[in-house]
């Protein structure tokens, strides 16, 4: 059971908190007019990195904020995690 | 004679006292201290069990918790617990157990016919013979069910209590032997907070079964000092009887406490299980090492015994194990057991080590005692019916093969050893890595992948002293990783100097010319030498086919003294190394853990919250049967005299249609929207436009997913200038919030909006019917009047005196008003309604007449709302606003969502005007019933407005069929209905009740 440090709350178990997918691509949502290749791309594809991975997680046991969490795939240790709202810097904090 | 195997004095038991017990009905006595297994075995009790698949008799061959054989079935109705290792029951007053595997009686088992059949009975069997013919396997089935498994599981509930505890700590300690006790003084002492767990009653581990010394005094004077300084300090917490289970990520280690199982019945207030799950900043695993056995003709027979089981008997227990003794070895440590085995009084005949010099300090002591060394030999088989009665001996050449004249030698106790494995277990569920080491011809905890490190045995640190001292480097540096920084290393007690024990990698005699007798690889699972051999021969290599193809390890005791044996012959067979065979995966639990640990205090009512509105009491005072909606319960129907419930649904509905009804809608979500850009939020949440709607005006509205799907639809209102009251489904309450937290926390953090649930706040009733609101005249202090409180109008009052908000919306199709009150007061406002009611003929309506009224209106709920439809899918099409932005518009737009033979939402009427359409049945356009499916029926009900039954279904091509003919099939059932197309609206199309 991992241990997730919310930026607001501390380290929690990770059963206060929903997984929300990839972070690398659904922080960002293409304008309307983006062509269909760029929608298709965004609600479905999604890599399986083996390694460092961007994801969202909602503390929907807690304090009901989204966050970005850096999480190695293999070792699962997770290195950094910021408001998931936060566009000053790319996840390293 | 009580106990004719136990010896009058050593042990740790209490002679002092006598506990009587019964296994199979029989009366025996025993001393606390003991375990079930030592309580059978001084009562001379050697065969406690018959096998899983060939039904042979079965012993004890262990003395902890890697038992694979001597499992009984303990306890009586709902606290029946099958599969119990007798090696790790301790003895209580009445304890009750029953062998298992066999019937009529253990001593006569109908079932060892399956012995005889053992030819037709290889690795693999059920693939291949139970083949043939199609659908046999149904037959077969049953009858291999009942002659192969284990014990059985009790049907009664269980009428103790367990417990689950959350803990923290900087050192978690697992295993209270000499190298666990040092690791935990060492943490303690440098002021880390440190919990040492440990599987059974008493701290020691290994140190209970030797005769060994520390400072020049018993080892156990040592672990009484060492328990009690950890016991005087305030961090440092014990767990006897504690079995770490599982390692999980992050350094979450699951832990089970045995909190009453050594009583008949829990005491008063005590769980008999607690469930630990334990977040430890440093984990030390001194989980210690488990014996591995030989593989020989006859090895399962009761009598063949691990040797330090048999060393464990006689200085723990003060138990013979036998009257005489062969001791077969392919290392010196079972010389301990030989000379334990003498001075305990037990004749040992002969000590069969494989190895050819057999030369040391042990072996010397083992001669002196006239003990008959066979260096150089292995025993092929060992005889007997019922239990071990001799073995035969012959001498192994260089390559481990048996030649020459046999001997045979007559004994009742065979103490088997082919030297230690690591139990490296949780390091190896933690992540860790795993190294062969050659000398002890093991696998050894390696490199930790988690913050843990081994220790003691588990390293594969076997002497005392290195055990200890490696406990103690462990437990400070530990403590330094936890940031107990100052911590060091305490010195190392004086003790004994130990002999290296040397093993020869020999663990499985070839079979000798001529002998038959099965060699047993896994005795839990009746796996053989031949049968990994069969594996090998069919091409199951990897250990993983292996034990898939032979049910090796897959037995309760998951292998823990079979696995490296088979592994070995499987090396053998192919010629190749240990290490590059490798071994399976270890996953948790280490042992058996109990559905009641796990489930812990959510059993029953506590299973799940359970959520009732405001006016649940009501409800249940006018005999309203409930149903469950997600964790809400709802008044399903409020039943009069003998009415079931599609009589009280229809009674109500019609009474709604015609008169008045109230329904509890509390459990619909609610959301506050508020903020400056409240507006701009619901113009991209929902597939509407919102920027027209004025204070004081509801509106519904459809939302999407991303990808163009509908999500969920409810009504909301704007209740002031930047204020929104946003209704969802009562099933999507929780994903809607969270969707709304996810766009703005996420998507669009610059929109200035804050989205809160408030669907707890407000108690929620719908009054619905042409006298509605002659009703609500009566009781809210505004005016009700069509031109005040037009359709889809809102607005705040007081009802009964107390604040209110009132909101002009249907869902019935009739002249309805949804009153909203802060929940307190639900219950007095529902009362005050159903009295202001009376003169216009009220009732309380429940959720089946309110789906009801909603098929007759064709509104969509779950069924439609299916995670499949559109919104042209839902015919709410006209809904798509094409002048602004959306969640889910760009792929809405996609070719295959607009295709108009997509399933859409019609109406359906039985051709007959009478029978039933069942919900889920499929659509077909063959009379028959057969064909390729065009649709389903989402929602059916029978209407009392039409007077008969009525249905809403999704159809390929949707309103394009009005008219035609088609035919609602049920397989299940073999139904087959000619249902009519029509309008999913059934009545009331042009909506004039909502507007009168």
């Amino acid at each position: 059971m991992l241990l997730i440090k919310c930026p607001w709350c501390g380290e929690r178990d990770h059963t206060e908190f929903t997984y929300g997918g990839d972070a690398s691509v659904s922080r960002v949502r293409p304008a309307a007019q983006a062509p269909p290749a760029a929608w298709h791309d965004y609600v479905y594809l999604r890599d399986n990195p083996l390694g460092r991975h961007l994801e969202l997680w909602h503390h929907t046991a807690s304090c009901r904020r989204w966050i970005t969490v850096e999480r190695d795939t293999l070792s699962h240790a997770i290195t950094a995690s910021v408001p998931a709202g936060d566009r000053s810097g790319s996840g390293e904090r | 004679m009580s106990q004719p195997f136990r010896n009058r004095e050593g042990g740790l038991i209490d002679r002092g006292r006598t506990i009587g017990f019964s296994f199979d009905g029989k009366h025996y006595e025993g001393h606390p201290g003991d375990t079930l297994a030592s309580a059978l075995l001084a009562n001379g009790v050697r065969v406690v069990g018959r096998s899983y698949k060939y039904h042979r008799p079965r012993g004890v061959l262990t003395a902890g918790p890697e038992e694979p054989t001597a499992l009984v079935r303990l306890g009586e109705r709902g606290r029946a617990e099958p599969n119990t290792r007798a090696t790790m029951v301790e003895l209580h007053d009445g304890l009750a157990a029953e062998s298992q595997n066999r019937w009529p009686s253990l001593a006569f088992d109908l079932g060892a016919v399956n012995g005889l059949l053992a030819p037709l009975l290889p690795a693999g069997f059920y693939y291949k013979t139970f083949m043939a013919p199609p659908g046999g396997w149904k037959l077969y089935e049953k009858i291999i069910r009942r002659a192969a498994g284990l014990g059985t599981a009790p049907r009664e509930p269980d009428p103790d209590v367990y417990e689950k505890h959350h803990a923290h700590c900087d050192v978690l300690v697992v295993g209270g032997g000499p190298a666990g006790l040092a690791a935990a003084l060492a943490a303690a002492r440098a002021g880390a907070r440190v919990i040492l767990a440990d599987e059974t009653a008493a701290l020691g581990g290994q140190l209970k079964r030797e005769r060994m010394t520390i400072e020049g005094k018993p080892a156990l004077d040592w672990v009484a000092g060492a328990v009690a300084e950890l016991a005087g300090m305030a961090e440092a917490r014990l767990l006897l009887r504690t079995t770490a289970f599982g390692y999980y990520d992050h350094n979450l280690v699951a832990l089970c406490e045995r909190v009453a199982d050594h009583l008949a019945v829990p005491p008063p207030y005590t769980p008999r299980q607690r469930l630990w799950l334990v977040r430890a900043r440093e984990v030390v695993l001194a989980t210690g090492a488990i014996e591995r056995p030989l593989v020989f003709a006859g090895n399962d027979r009761p009598g063949v015994m691990l040797a330090n089981a048999a060393r464990a008997y006689v200085n723990q227990f003060a138990v013979r194990p036998g009257l005489t003794a062969v001791v077969c070895t392919n290392n010196g440590d079972a010389y301990r057991s030989a000379a334990d085995l003498a001075d305990a009084g037990v004749r040992v005949a002969a000590v069969v080590d494989a190895r050819p010099g057999a030369a040391g300090p042990l072996e010397a002591r083992a001669r002196e005692k006239g003990i008959e060394i066979l260096a150089g030999h292995g025993v092929v088989a060992a005889h007997g019916r019922g239990q071990v009665r001799s073995v035969e001996a012959m001498a192994l050449d260089a390559h481990g093969v048996p030649g020459g004249r046999s001997r045979t030698l007559a004994c009742d106790l065979v103490a088997v050893s082919g030297g230690w494995s690591p139990s490296v277990h949780l390091h190896s569920q933690s992540g860790g890595r795993l190294d062969y080491d050659e000398t002890l011809a093991a696998f050894v905890a390696g490199a930790s992948k988690q913050r843990a490190r081994s220790a003691g045995a588990a390293r594969g640190q076997y002497t005392l002293r290195a055990a200890l001292a490696d406990g103690f480097e462990s437990g400070a540096a530990a403590a330094r990783a936890a940031g107990f920084g100052s911590s060091t290393v305490p010195p190392i007690p004086r003790v004994e100097k130990e002999a290296e024990v040397r093993l020869r990698p020999l663990w499985s005699a070839m079979p000798a010319a001529g002998r038959k007798g099965k060699r047993f690889v896994d005795i839990q699972d009746d796996v053989t030498a031949e049968d990994v051999a069969l594996a090998a021969r069919e091409g199951y290599v990897s250990v993983e086919h292996l034990k898939r193809y032979t049910t090796l390890g897959m037995g309760t005791d998951q292998g823990k003294t079979a696995n490296l044996n088979g592994l070995t012959i499987m090396a053998q067979l192919r010629g190749l190394p240990i290490p590059s065979v490798g071994t399976t995966t270890f996953r948790p639990p280490y042992t058996p853990v109990s559905f009641g640990a796990l489930a812990g205090r959510e059993v029953g009512k506590a299973f799940q919250p359970i959520r009732r509105s405001a006016m649940h009491e009501w409800h249940e005072e006018q005999g309203a049967v409930f149903v469950e909606a997600g964790l809400w319960l709802r008044p399903r129907y409020y039943p009069r005299g003998r009415e079931d419930m599609r009589a009280a649904a229809a009674r109500e509905a019609k009474h709604v249609r015609e008169a008045v009804g109230l329904v509890d809608v509390s459990t619909l979500g609610k959301i506050d929207i508020s903020g400056r850009d409240a507006a701009e939020f619901l113009d991209r949440v929902y597939v509407n436009g919102w920027k027209t709607l004025a204070v004081g005006k509801s509106r519904y509205g459809l939302m999407l997913r991303e990808d163009g799907i509908a999500f969920d639809d409810g009504t909301t209102s704007r209740v002031g200038e930047s204020r929104y009251f946003m209704t969802t489904t009562t099933a999507n309450a929780a994903k809607v919030l969270a969707h709304l937290e996810y766009y703005l926390q996420v998507a669009w953090p610059e929109l200035k909006v804050q989205a809160t649930s408030v669907t707890e706040e407000w108690a929620a009733m719908a009054l619905a019917g042409p006298r509605s609101r002659a009703v609500l005249a009566r009781l809210a202090d505004i005016d009700v009047s069509d031109a005040a409180l037009p359709f889809m109008g809102v607005r705040d009052c007081r009802i009964a005196g107390l604040p209110a908000r009132v909101f002009r919306i249907s869902f019935s199709g009739e002249l309805a008003y949804e009153i909203n009150v802060p929940a307190d007061w639900g219950r007095s406002v529902w009362e005050a309604a159903m009295s202001a009611g009376r003169a216009e003929d009220i009732i309380a309506y429940g959720t089946e007449a309110m789906g009801t009224l909603r098929i007759e209106k064709g509104h969509v709920a779950g069924g439609e709302l299916n995670g499949q439809t559109t919104p042209q899918d839902l015919g709410l099409g006209h809904l798509v606003s094409t002048k602004k932005d959306f969640i889910g518009k760009a792929l809405l737009a996609r070719p295959g969502l607009q295709d108009p033979e997509r399933p859409r939402l019609v109406g359906l009427a039985p051709s007959d005007g009478k029978t039933r359409i069942r919900a889920g049945a499929h659509i077909v356009v063959e009379a028959s019933g057969a064909g390729s499916a065009i649709g389903h029926v989402s929602s059916s009900a029978w209407s009392p407005t039409l007077g008969h039954p009525i249905a809403l279904a999704l159809v390929a091509g949707g309103l394009a069929r009005k008219g035609e003919t088609l035919y609602a099939s049920f397989p299940l059932k073999g139904e087959v209905v000619a249902v009519g197309v029509s309008d999913s609206v059934f009545v009331d199309p042009e909506g004039k009740r909502l507007h009168g």
